[in-house]
Formats: structure tokens, C-alpha cells, sequence
């Protein structure tokens, strides 16, 4: 049985509930016991979100406790530091250095842009870097961001899932015009992962 | 067959498999859900709505429940506060079929006005009170739930927190549906119209049941202790309870002992399970509640035993506890040398504020953009309501004066046009909570003569707690198309000084009927018509042309998220941009095009 505690953070529209239950099913599917939590509500709008996934029969919380993440995928460079007190020192982060800029950042004339988290995060080191949005525009659309995250946490061998039921899962919950896409997000990104 | 879902879908399967007949709510996160989930798996023969509001749909429930039916009412903490009056009645009179009130807590609060705690409502009510610890646990104990109610006549709340309603787990889920059989009302005035006499006579019953229903209690099987006899024990109740019992399970020299009935309390239970211990820490959201009703035994059975939590400050006093804040309170508590910190936080970089913001191209940007342009330079007053439109109050924006609670925007904006008749005030109020609760509001502010101007903002759906339809949409819970309900039409026919509909998008015309309510004595009303973009997916894109001359007006003025800066330079995000053309309307220099 496997035992693993993964948190997937970014900001509110990225997609990150879409890519927490497909971690979660595929795990089942591999015969796992499984909890999530997500943020749903006011956040949602523009706010940090956080989907907390946890695989193994020991897991009670529902949200995993501080330094005990074994792999976070972060669709933002600021939302992976403003959790990174959850990653266990051995665990390894999966981060979308494109930067999404708050309204409070524009109005300020802060010139937020990621960067200074990118650096502090390689400074800290345990992540795999790529700029997500980049990634995905050469296929066409920034929505296939989450597929192409789970795509690089699966190549990194972090999340402990085998590729085919991922992708087996991805088949199920993604509309079937953007079947194909999506599948191609992920082995772009399975191939960043495994570097 | 076994399906992944969230607590409230657990809530929501529970209910359908207790043979629930008549199912009734109002959205409100953190309870939004376990509608939705019934209406999604197998329910021919149930009565599905959601209601106008907290209390109707309790009231439509009763009705079911004095029939024999098994009723299940859903709502959050604060729509408690809005069913309370038929609630409190009820709880004298007494159900015939089971009934379960769903009132979900939101510690934090996350999404919410208040920390309030539903099983001081449950005590205040005097009915039974069941407080589950996860989804899986949620699912068999509604069943409970409906099994007490009718064992004992009386309806019941049933109480999850956030953390149980939006946590995912594993439940058995039925793929057919089998509802309770049940006789119809059998007409008894002695027992259904509540007099002062009735009140009285219940009252000593309710009074003796209840300590039947705590010793009950004291064998229900989510009512358990773990670990060894130990001087030092610790108490817990809801999701605190699985806080506790994940760092405990290193621990089990420590006893746990969990209530999920805290009201009535399990007294004979608690004293067994009290027996030779010294020390007891208490983990609970919200309230003290659990800590004070041993308080209570402790003087009752002189026990002597010391209670730590929040009336010590060893816990919290407000918002969520978590796995690392209970861990804290329990290494202090068992003498454990708190565990080195294994992250180094001290040289992260200042992080970006995210507060939670109006959607790119949402309309409700557009219509406080307009009121604000139209009133510039005058003395007003912005009460604010329930909804996505909250959010209005951000900057640069600010256009939220107030908000208390819902439909409190008319009759606030009605408040301060009597203590100040120069200001003009604006009530600003969506479609589903005008119909929640803002009606009777413009009826009072007529009635009583105010010099107010509604703004409805009408984005055809309930947006916050996740696209509900409601009384305007044409469609139900049955799946039926129904009448839409009219608001220009209740409007006028309350009799208006003014009912004016315009569209948000269009600056100038929205501006120009501010300006003429602003202007007009009475109630008036606009109705800030167009869809929340979430429903109607829009393709179009703004662009901004080589004529910008980089003055930032448009994101100093709307503070819409898809205006960024890149470089400096205003940019537009084209993945967040619905063309809803507000920022064209503000350019200056005409910049900006691609709008419609």
C-alpha cells in the first residue's frame, strides 16, 4: 500500500480541483485508500487555493500537516512559497514559473512577475522548473496547464502513479474534442519530469 | 458500487439510502452540495427544490415530517438564523416522519459572516444534535440521524463543518432508490397547532426526553474512547477529533475520547469513560461547547478533574483548528519537547496579496463602475448584500459601504435615508438573494416612504455557492421548466417610482439611468441585467492597440484582473478576458478594441 500526501496550490480558475481528483481516482484505481480537501467558496475568486490529496490507509486529517508534503504541484511560483512549509525536506516540488499577477500587484505598480519566488526556489532546491504557460500555448491553450503539471509530477516519478492510469483517467473526465490535447499536454510534460 | 465524493455527496447518499421523501434547501457554502448530489444519482419519487429561502425550505420540510415522510433540509450556519422561527416552534411540536436539519459550520471563518456554532442552536432548541468527523462518518450517521428523529418524534441537526462537507472519501453509493412508505397527515389540532398550552405541556416532556436521549447517547457507536486508561486524556469532537487522532496514534498511552452527540450529552458515557482521569484537554471548533458541559458534570458529580481548551486559552478562540495547531496544544499538554521546525521560513520573499476578486469581465464590475461614475462627487451611501457582489468592495472599486447579512442592503439603504436625507443611498442585491430575502425589504422601504435606489444585479443565477438556479431562471430541481418570476414585473407591481432594466456593459446608458434615479424622490429600482460569465462562455477578447499611452486608467479604474502589468506596459492575459469591453468604455484615448 502506498502512503503519499500530495498538495497541489495555485490561484483560483487554474485547475487545480480537475488535477486533484484525477490523482485521486487514479490512485484508487491502483487499489489505494484516498482523501482530499479543496478550497471552494469566496477564494475561488482570484484567491490562493490548495487541494490537499492524501493516499494511505494511516491518513485521518483531512489536510496534511506542516512538512509532511511529499510532492506539491504548484501552478504559480508564489503559491508554491506561500506553501512551501508543507514540503517535507525530501519532497520535491513541480513549479509553473509563469506568474499570475493580483489585481493588488497591477494597482500597486509592484511589477510582480515570479521571479524573485522562482529564484528562492531554486535556491532552496527539490524543484523542477518550467514556464507551464509557454508549454501549453505551443498547444494551442492555457488550459491544458493542469494536465501538462500532472504530466511533469508523473515524469518526475513523484507522484508514485503509473503513467497509464493516469492517462486512463484523463480520458475519463476530459471532454472528447480536447481528449487528444490534453493527452499530448501530459506526455509533454511527463517528458520535462523525467528530465 | 464505492464512489469518490465529497462529504456532502457522502451527506447527500446517506439521506437517499435512509429513504429521505422530500429534500429542501438554500445554497450557502459551505452546504451547497448535498442538493446537487441528489439530484444527480436516483431519486424518482423525491421532491427535490431549492427553497427561496433557509426558513420556507424548513417549513415546506415540516409539513413532510408531520405526513410520516423523512424530510432533509440543508442549509449553512447563518441560514440556521433565517429557519430559526419555524425551527424553535418546531422543536415543541415534533415530527412524525424523520427529520434532519443539515446546518453547516464554517470555522475560519472561510466563507462565511460569522463563527457561530450550531450545537449551541441544537441545545437552545432543545433537539438532538450529530457532529461527524469525515465524509465516511457523515454518510452512516445521517442515517442515524433519521432513525433518532423519528425514535423520538423530534426533528434533528445534523452539523458538518467545512473540512467534513468539502473533504473527498470513499462511500458506498446505492445505484437504485427505495423511499420511506409513509401514511399522510392524520389531522390532530392537539398536536400540530402550537397555543401556549401545547407549549407548556411539551415543554416538560421535551425537558424528560432528553435525558432519556442523552443516556441513549451514552451507547451510540460514534460516541468512543481509544488508547489506555490514563490520568491525562483528551476529548474531541468533529474534524478536531481526526486532528487528534492522527498525532495520538504515536501516542496510545493517551485516551481519546470522542462525543459526536454533544447535545443531549451523553452523561453516563462521559463519567465511565472520565474514570481516573486528572487532566483533560478539549478539541473542538467554533464554541467551547464540549468543554463546558464537562464543566457542568465536573459540579454536578463533584469530579475532580482538570479542563484545558478554550476557556483556558490552551485552544484558540476563533478559527479552524488543523493537524500542526492540535499537535501544538498536545505536545504542550503531554510534556513533549516540541518538534524542530523542518522548514526554514525566515528568508522566503515577500508574497503578493491575492484577496479574492470580481472575475475578469464579470458584469457586477460594470454596474458598480457605473453607480460610482454617475454619483461621483456626491454624498452616498453603498450597502452591499450575500454574493459574488461582495467582492465590490475591493479596490479600487470600493463600492461596499455595508454588508450584515442577507437582504440587509435595501433595508439598511432605507436605514440611512431616513437618519440622513441628503445622502442618497443605494442598495446594491443579486437576483437570488432579492428573492431570498430582499422582497419583503422593498415592500417596508415603499410602505415606509425611504428615498433609496435598488440596484439589482442580475446575472441570472445564484454565482457564489457555484450557479444555482432560483425562482427567476425558468427551471427547478425536478428538472421542470417553471414560470420564470419576473422582477421588473414584482417591482412595478409594488408600485415603484421607477423600474428602469439596463444592460451593465453598456457604460453610458447604465450611467444615464443611475443619474435619473439618483435624481428621482422614492424607491427606485435598476435592474443590472447580464449573465454571469461563468454560465455564458464568451469567445471574445479585448486588444490593446499602439495608440495606449500607457496611462494605467483602466486598471486604476476597474481593477479588472486581465489587465496586467508586464514591463511596466499594460497587457491584456487573453486566457482571463471575456471582451466585456469595460476597459475600452475607459480608455481615454480609445485603445482598446475586440469588445463587442
Amino acid at each position: 500500500m502506498m502512503k503519499k500526501d500530495i498538495l497541489i496550490c495555485g490561484v483560483g480558475g487554474q485547475g487545480t480541483v480537475l488535477a486533484s481528483r484525477i490523482i485521486a481516482a487514479a490512485a484508487m484505481t491502483e487499489g489505494n485508500t484516498v482523501h482530499s480537501a479543496e478550497t471552494i467558496g469566496m477564494a475561488q475568486r482570484g484567491g490562493p487555493v490548495t487541494s490537499h490529496v492524501r493516499i494511505g490507509d494511516e491518513a485521518y486529517s483531512p489536510l496534511i500537516p506542516l512538512g509532511k508534503a511529499d510532492l506539491i504541484i504548484g501552478f504559480e511560483p508564489s503559491e508554491v512559497v506561500r506553501n512551501i512549509a508543507y514540503l517535507s525536506p525530501e519532497g520535491i516540488a513541480v513549479v509553473n514559473t509563469a506568474a499570475v499577477k493580483p489585481v493588488t500587484a497591477s494597482l500597486s505598480g509592484s511589477g510582480y512577475d515570479g521571479s524573485e519566488m522562482t529564484a528562492y526556489l531554486k535556491k532552496r532546491g527539490g524543484c523542477i522548473f518550467a514556464d507551464g504557460v509557454a508549454e501549453c500555448e505551443k498547444l494551442g491553450s492555457v488550459k491544458f496547464l493542469n494536465i501538462l503539471l500532472l504530466g511533469i509530477a508523473a515524469g518526475s516519478g513523484g507522484l508514485g502513479i503509473e503513467k497509464d492510469t493516469l492517462t486512463g483517467e484523463i480520458e475519463k473526465r476530459v471532454p472528447e474534442k480536447f481528449r487528444e490535447a490534453n493527452l499530448k499536454a501530459f506526455m509533454n510534460g511527463y517528458e520535462i519530469g523525467r528530465g | 458500487m464505492k464512489e469518490y465524493v465529497m462529504g456532502n455527496g457522502a451527506i447527500a447518499l446517506g439521506a437517499l439510502k435512509a429513504g429521505v421523501n422530500v429534500a429542501c434547501g438554500y445554497p450557502g457554502t459551505p452546504s451547497s452540495e448535498i442538493i446537487e448530489t441528489i439530484a444527480k444519482y436516483p431519486h424518482e419519487g423525491l421532491h427535490l427544490e431549492w427553497s427561496v429561502n433557509e426558513k420556507a425550505a424548513l417549513e415546506v420540510a415540516s409539513a413532510a415530517a408531520y405526513s410520516g415522510a423523512r424530510a432533509l433540509v440543508t442549509m449553512k450556519q447563518v441560514g440556521l438564523n433565517v429557519a430559526s422561527d419555524p425551527l424553535m416552534s418546531l422543536a415543541y411540536v415534533g415530527v412524525e416522519g424523520g427529520m434532519v436539519v443539515v446546518s453547516a459550520d464554517d470555522p475560519g471563518p472561510i466563507s462565511s459572516q460569522t463563527e457561530q456554532d450550531s450545537r449551541r442552536f441544537a441545545e437552545f432548541a432543545r433537539i438532538p444534535v450529530f457532529d461527524p468527523s469525515s465524509p465516511e462518518e457523515a454518510f452512516e450517521m445521517i442515517q442515524d440521524a433519521f432513525d433518532y428523529s423519528e425514535k423520538y418524534k423530534t426533528p434533528v441537526i445534523f452539523r458538518p463543518t467545512t473540512r467534513v462537507d468539502h473533504g473527498y472519501a470513499s462511500v458506498e453509493a446505492s445505484d437504485s432508490y427505495v423511499p420511506k412508505q409513509f401514511e399522510g397527515f392524520k389531522k390532530d389540532a392537539g398536536r400540530f397547532v402550537i397555543f401556549p398550552r401545547l407549549s407548556y405541556k411539551n415543554h416538560g416532556m421535551i425537558e424528560e426526553r432528553n435525558v432519556r436521549i442523552g443516556e441513549d447517547f451514552s451507547s451510540y457507536r460514534f460516541n468512543t474512547a481509544e488508547g489506555e486508561a490514563s490520568e491525562k486524556a483528551v476529548l474531541a469532537g468533529g474534524i478536531s477529533y481526526m486532528y487528534a487522532k492522527e498525532f495520538l496514534k504515536d501516542h496510545p498511552e493517551v485516551k481519546l475520547i470522542r462525543v459526536a452527540t454533544p447535545y443531549p450529552f451523553p452523561e453516563s458515557f462521559m463519567l465511565r469513560e472520565l474514570k481516573g482521569v486528572k487532566e483533560l484537554t478539549c478539541l473542538e471548533e467554533l464554541s467551547p461547547y464540549l468543554e463546558e458541559q464537562i464543566l457542568k458534570l465536573a459540579g454536578k458529580h463533584a469530579l475532580s478533574v482538570k479542563v484545558f481548551g478554550k476557556l483556558t486559552q490552551h485552544v484558540a478562540a476563533m478559527g479552524e483548528n488543523s493537524a500542526d495547531s492540535v499537535k501544538a496544544v498536545l505536545e504542550r499538554f503531554l510534556g513533549l519537547p516540541e518538534a524542530e521546525k523542518k522548514t526554514r521560513t525566515e528568508d522566503i520573499p515577500p508574497l503578493p496579496a491575492r484577496p479574492p476578486v470580481l472575475c475578469a469581465g464579470c458584469p457586477h464590475r460594470a454596474s458598480f463602475y457605473a453607480v460610482k461614475k454617475a454619483m461621483e462627487g456626491q454624498k452616498t451611501y453603498y450597502c452591499g448584500d450575500i454574493g459574488c457582489y461582495t467582492l465590490g468592495n475591493a479596490m479600487p472599486l470600493d463600492m461596499v459601504d455595508t454588508c450584515l447579512c442577507m437582504g440587509a442592503g435595501v433595508t439598511m439603504a432605507q436605514g440611512f435615508s431616513h437618519v440622513d436625507r441628503e445622502g442618497k443611498a443605494f442598495a446594491f442585491i443579486g437576483d437570488s438573494t432579492f428573492f431570498a430575502s430582499g422582497l419583503t425589504g422593498v415592500v417596508n422601504a415603499v410602505y415606509n416612504e425611504a428615498d433609496i435606489t435598488i440596484c439589482i444585479l442580475d446575472n441570472s443565477t445564484t454565482a457564489m455557492t457555484g450557479h444555482q438556479p432560483h425562482p427567476g431562471t425558468g427551471r427547478n430541481m425536478m428538472g421542470h421548466v417553471t414560470q420564470k418570476i419576473s422582477i421588473p414585473a414584482i417591482l412595478e407591481g409594488i408600485g415603484l417610482a421607477k423600474v428602469i432594466t439596463v444592460d451593465p456593459l453598456d457604460l453610458n446608458k447604465a450611467v444615464a439611468a443611475v443619474k435619473e434615479c439618483a435624481a428621482m424622490e422614492g424607491v427606485k429600482a435598476i435592474i443590472f441585467k447580464s449573465p454571469c460569465i461563468a454560465i455564458e462562455k464568451s469567445s471574445k477578447k479585448c486588444t490593446i492597440g499602439e495608440s495606449c499611452i500607457n496611462c494605467k486608467k483602466c486598471i486604476r479604474e476597474t481593477g479588472c484582473p486581465a489587465l496586467t502589468l508586464t514591463d511596466g506596459k499594460v497587457c491584456i492575459d487573453a486566457s482571463l478576458c471575456t471582451g466585456c469591453g469595460l476597459c475600452a468604455q475607459v480608455c481615454p484615448v480609445s485603445a482598446i478594441g475586440g469588445a463587442s
